[in-house]
């Protein structure tokens, strides 16, 4: 073991969601299955798909980010590995970010990998394939990060899955606004890409800066 | 000042002020009523839907003022992890939702015949209508954290953690240049409403702060009775063993 010890539970975490199934294919399935259902509820209207083919990738992005996030201390917790945590040296800060990092390693990179294909069935152009790869790229650990503050608080919660999403959804609308609007500034004329998707990275960077903290923080109250 | 933190003299304050207060604040709305009603003349424009306003504007000016009491008793929570915060931030919360909900139905009631429809999706509207629901998460999470303290921490971080949402409704109207006028009472070079309109929306806002207060310490002063009781529950829950310690021991050696 000469890895350091933030390494060595980063290849844990990924190990765990890996060994414990599901992980980071069933969130890219979900996707797929949300992805599928818009046009039985809206109609398979090509042009009206690609026109909103961002706004749904988005918002499948969202959900099934957030699906996942409700067992991300709480298995922690159960086992009693959280104590652990909470009470070694390494920052909390730390842990609490290399956790989130593997986390959206397993969870929301198959989603930027998988958003061109599902691209492809919701009749985007092209040119909005690259545009909506890149915002998710930028946008989704952001969205981690905001759930892990849901997820955190709603630790010791026997069943705080829809709690996490009722208290972390309103607090992503700004990604979702940056987002939708740079990955649909690709094909419009009239509104740059650099603009909002500058905006998206300042807003990821907030949140890569601060969220660890109120994550931190939460899960010191929590857990007392 | 500070020794009013102790919440049984808080209790007694509250008790002392609270007739005061409640006085106060059914003067401000008579007076406030009777200038939004009868004095101050109707919109040249709007007619008298403009009267809807001095229920609108500090209804929501007041959905803002508790997020912000519920942010300062938010940091009383985590930092002096005070019981008097907790209670204060728990009574602010449906407060807020309830000043932010009628902010949102009237402005809606005035938007049908000025602007045509009950509901655009404008920058204002929207962020105000985030803040409702970020009150309506505070209050799931209070109902579903059984234990007070620890719910109390829990709300206090979420409250922190939204409170990026105040600014973008203040500054939203101006961000974004859309539907909403922009502010028209506090803004530089003085307000752009007439005097006669502008003194009944001033009282309207002193009777709606003077609600606020009163509805607030009322409703603190509940939570901490509330907590009083749930303590007490407990130990006649325990056969009041952690109440007369001292009786036990007697008990004890009497049963020896």
């Amino acid at each position: 073991m000469s890895a350091s010890p933030l390494a060595a539970l980063f290849l844990r975490e990924i190990r765990v969601a890996r060994r414990i199934g599901g992980g980071g294919m069933m969130g890219v399935v979900f996707f797929l299955i949300l992805v599928t259902i818009t046009p039985f509820a809206i109609g398979p209207d090509l042009n009206l798909l690609s026109r909103i083919g961002p706004a749904i990738l988005w918002i499948a992005a969202l959900l099934s980010t957030l699906l996942g996030l409700d067992r991300l201390f709480q298995a922690d917790h159960e086992d009693g590995s959280l104590d652990l945590m909470l009470a070694c040296e390494t920052p909390l800060e730390l842990i609490v970010l290399v956790k989130c990092l593997a986390h959206w390693t397993v969870t929301g990179l198959p989603l930027v990998i998988a958003a061109p294909l599902f691209g492809l069935m919701l009749a985007l152009e092209p040119e909005a394939f690259w545009a909506v790869a890149a915002s998710l790229l930028v946008g989704t650990p952001a969205l981690t990060l905001l759930g892990a503050i849901g997820a955190a608080l709603t630790v010791t919660l026997r069943r705080g899955g829809l709690l996490t999403a009722i208290l972390v959804l309103p607090l992503a609308i700004p990604l979702l606004i940056f987002g939708v609007s740079a990955a649909a500034s690709a094909t419009s004329v009239t509104t740059p890409f650099m603009t909002p998707f500058l905006i998206l990275c300042a807003l990821t960077l907030g949140a890569l800066a601060a969220a660890p903290f109120a994550v931190a923080a939460a899960l010191r109250h929590m857990s007392e | 000042m500070l020794k009013y933190a102790n919440p049984t003299l808080f209790s007694g304050l509250v008790a002392k002020v609270l007739p005061w207060l409640a006085g106060a604040t059914a003067l401000a709305f008579a007076i406030g009523l009777w200038g939004a009603f009868f004095t101050s003349p109707a919109d040249y424009q709007q007619g008298d839907t403009v009267r809807i306003m001095y229920i609108h504007v500090p209804a929501a000016w007041l959905s803002m003022f508790c997020y912000a009491t519920m942010t300062a008793s938010a940091l009383g929570t985590l930092v002096w992890r005070h019981p008097l915060a907790d209670a204060a931030q728990k009574a602010a919360a449906p407060l807020g939702a309830g000043f932010t909900f009628i902010c949102l139905v009237t402005g809606s009631l005035w938007g049908k015949p000025m602007w045509g429809t009950w509901w655009v999706w404008d920058a204002r509207l929207t962020s105000v209508l985030v803040l409702f629901v970020i009150y309506l998460g505070l209050i799931a999470l209070w109902q579903t954290i059984e234990e007070p303290s620890r719910a109390a921490r829990a709300a206090a971080i979420l409250t922190l953690v939204g409170v990026v949402n105040l600014p973008i409704i203040k500054f939203s109207v101006d961000w974004w240049n859309t539907l909403h006028q922009p502010a028209s009472v506090f803004r530089l070079g003085g307000p752009t409403i007439a005097a006669s309109m502008l003194w009944p929306l001033l009282v309207m806002g002193l009777a709606f702060t003077l609600l606020f207060t009163t509805l607030h310490l009322m409703s603190t002063r509940n939570e901490i009775l509330r907590r009083r009781l749930r303590r007490l529950a407990m130990q006649a829950a325990n056969g009041g063993e952690a109440a007369r310690p001292a009786h036990r021991l007697t008990m004890q050696e009497g049963s020896r």
